[in-house]
């Protein structure tokens, strides 16, 4: 008899999967008791967690919100839970919570702070969201220079100089990019604006200042402090950081040996050396190479220096990105007829972008966090700055744990929402159907 | 090889060689570093012409035609496509490119576009067409390829064959003079084959400049007025399908006809 030929004469109906197969049993047995040492392991971390548990939970459980000092603290929590109980003090927080919030910001100008940070969400939304009108996208490009203005105070004048050169340069650009290409016209726009801020701005800001004095009380750059600190320098180099990184990635690629190599210069230098080291360069080292007499401000230092420390590593992120894109697509957009800046616009980056997101978001987490090393340029960042001006106060002296668990909490709030948007781009923009 | 055979169904009756020359390659020279993978190419394409090129694979003949729209760069001799010579000067490459379609043998349609998209993009940018008229000729080669109910899906939706065609719509939203085809069907499924083919013969119908790197020899033997075989980066021989097919001169091309329709 030949079993090669086979012919069904009646189809199977689908059956149920047996028990074990199924379910919360099934996975318990292939995660956690699949063998005597994942058994163990398992008992092991389960045990690992009851110990933890056990020993945090009556710190945080005993914690008390309404102290005026550490001394009151514990007072309370002898009082309550026994003279042997220990217990966590979060009134520091709640007494100081303006200060880890704000530094030394002046508390009759909180108002500026809150529409600064109102204005944020307003100006980021058309960015985050595309269903949102794109007109939207005007205000989030005026955000920048009003949050300057309503930061660091001073006559409104100023941050509107800045925008008439920026102006002068889209309108340059506009005109001579047909004609020019975009790189040339970008070039002369830059140059223009530039001199414009340099020679121009000064004395039209004095006239309109004088004829039209609108000011607010001016801030100064050491009264920054806390979570308003790392918010300020964050997300100016976050904003920032992007484009400068996108512009090194292609530097880097490009055939021009000048720009190539200022690139490929730029990226190995600041990835090679300490985050602290250009934080130094920022505080003392800059203020030699300026001419004598300008005041160039410690957080604008600050910012330029951690906004190319992290533009480096987005340029690389974004390398690996344009590595992934198969050369058909170079190659396709080329013989189509698009140019270079088309291409790379409508093409290459936003599907190099989109592979790069998770590396891109990590940059971003990264950078948020290093806002701390501030600190050592005698800023005060919410973590050991704000922490160490409060424990310089006898009431609060000794609270160690609090202030950290606290700043800690809220750093974690930013950058888990960092991740979760990401998360959230990636899906929406996953459209290959693979 | 059973091939299909197309000479009962194509309408010959609009492919006209006129006299005026789309395509003139004189000399040409191409190294990769020391490696000389294309020499004295000579070759003068009349608009209407329907040339197919074969060859063994390695034998220069993508790179010849990826060089008609500077895709790749040649070193010496002399290329002029409508008019335009091809040297390092941008306006001049993009110009031609604007005029020579280019379909590939891996689509290459951008993925993050929905097809009405890919279609539009090119005569939006380069063309400066409105976006409403740009729909409405894409609209117009999806019918003509036959997927119109395609236009708002992705790429990655679509089936090889769909994509291909997608891609030659794609290359006509542009109203180029010349197309290329770069090895349009060996990615594809065998019952994909066909519809990409017909699709291409539709176009040499309506009297389309055509150069296909292709290994359909039904396809030539029914469309192309021209058989062209590379080996070694040269040119060995060329002809009328008929006689290319049924006489062919050298041996290299005996030997080559001898394996491909031999089982």
């Amino acid at each position: 008899m030949s079993d090669t030929s086979f012919v069904r004469t009646e189809m199977l109906a689908p059956r149920p999967a047996p028990v074990s197969q199924v379910g919360a049993i099934k996975w318990m047995r292939e995660n956690l008791f699949s063998g005597p040492l994942n058994t163990a392991l398992t008992v092991f971390g389960l045990l690992a967690t009851v110990w933890l548990v056990q020993a945090a939970a009556p710190w945080l459980l005993h914690g008390v919100w309404n102290a005026n000092s550490l001394t009151e603290c514990r007072a309370i929590i002898a009082e309550r839970w026994g003279p042997e109980a220990t217990g966590a003090c979060w009134a520091v927080i709640r007494v100081r919570w303006n200060q880890f919030l704000f530094g030394f910001y002046p508390v009759d100008q909180y108002w500026r702070l809150f529409v600064t940070f109102a204005g944020l969400f307003l100006a980021l939304a058309p960015v985050l969201f595309d269903a949102l009108p794109r007109k939207l996208i005007w205000g989030t490009l005026l955000y920048p220079l009003a949050a300057f203005w309503l930061l660091w105070g001073g006559p409104i004048w100023g941050p509107v100089s800045v925008l008439a050169g920026f102006a002068i340069l889209g309108l340059l650009f506009t005109a001579l990019a047909p004609k020019l290409g975009v790189p040339v016209s970008a070039g002369i726009g830059l140059v223009v604006a530039a001199l414009f801020w340099l020679y121009a701005a000064a004395p039209i800001e004095a006239a309109l200042q004088s004829a039209l004095p609108l000011a607010l009380p001016e801030v100064d750059s050491d009264q920054f402090g806390g979570f308003l600190l790392a918010l300020v320098i964050g997300v100016t180099a976050i904003v920032v950081s992007l484009p400068l990184g996108i512009l090194l990635a292609l530097g880097r690629q490009s055939d021009m040996l000048i720009v190539k190599s200022l690139s490929v210069g730029i990226i190995e230098f600041v990835r090679g050396v300490p985050l602290i080291t250009l934080l130094f360069t920022a505080s003392l080292l800059l203020q030699y190479f300026l001419p004598p007499g300008t005041n160039f401000d410690l957080i604008l230092r600050v910012v330029i220096l951690v906004t190319l420390f992290a533009a480096a590593y987005i340029a690389e992120v974004i390398r690996g990105g344009l590595a992934a894109l198969p050369r058909g697509q170079y190659e396709a957009a080329d013989a189509l007829g698009l140019d270079y800046w088309q291409a790379q616009r409508l093409i290459i980056m936003p599907q190099a972008l989109k592979i790069s997101i998770p590396g891109i978001v990590s940059s971003f987490i990264g950078l948020f966090k290093d806002t701390t090393l501030v600190a050592f340029v005698g800023l005060f960042d919410p973590l050991k700055g704000i922490s160490n001006v409060v424990r310089s106060d006898m009431a609060w002296k000794g609270t160690y744990w609090e202030p950290y668990i606290f700043v800690a909490l809220i750093f974690f709030l930013f950058n888990f929402s960092m991740s979760r948007y990401s998360m959230y781009l990636e899906r929406k923009l996953k459209r290959d159907h693979r | 090889m059973s091939e299909p055979s197309y000479d009962h169904q194509v309408d010959r009756s609009h492919m006209q060689v006129s006299d005026e020359i789309a395509i003139q390659i004189s000399q040409m020279n191409k190294w990769y570093g020391q490696f000389h993978v294309l020499r004295d190419i000579n070759l003068t394409v009349h608009r209407g012409e329907r040339i197919v090129i074969a060859g063994p694979s390695g034998s220069g003949k993508s790179t010849m035609i990826r060089c008609i729209n500077r895709l790749e760069e040649h070193q010496s001799g002399k290329i002029i496509v409508d008019g335009i010579e091809l040297t390092s000067d941008l306006k001049n490459i993009d110009k031609v490119r604007s005029e020579v379609g280019m379909v590939f043998q891996h689509f290459n349609l951008f993925p993050h576009l929905t097809i009405l998209e890919n279609l539009t993009l090119a005569p939006i940018w380069v063309r400066k067409v409105p976006k409403r008229e740009a729909e409405e000729t894409a609209m117009y080669y999806l019918e003509k390829v036959k997927i119109p109910e395609q236009a708002q899906k992705y790429p990655g939706q679509l089936s090889g064959g769909q994509q291909q065609r997608v891609a030659i719509a794609r290359s006509l939203c542009m109203k180029p003079k010349i197309m290329l085809f770069d090895e349009p069907t060996s990615a594809l499924d065998p019952e994909m084959i066909k519809e990409v083919l017909d699709t291409m013969i539709q176009l040499a119908e309506e009297g389309m400049t055509m150069l296909c790197v292709a290994h359909e020899m039904g396809f030539a033997q029914a469309v192309a007025n021209r058989v062209i075989f590379m080996a070694d980066g040269q040119i060995v021989e060329q002809n009328n399908p008929h006689d290319f097919f049924r006489n062919p001169q050298s041996e290299r091309t005996k030997q080559f006809l001898s394996q491909i329709l031999g089982h």
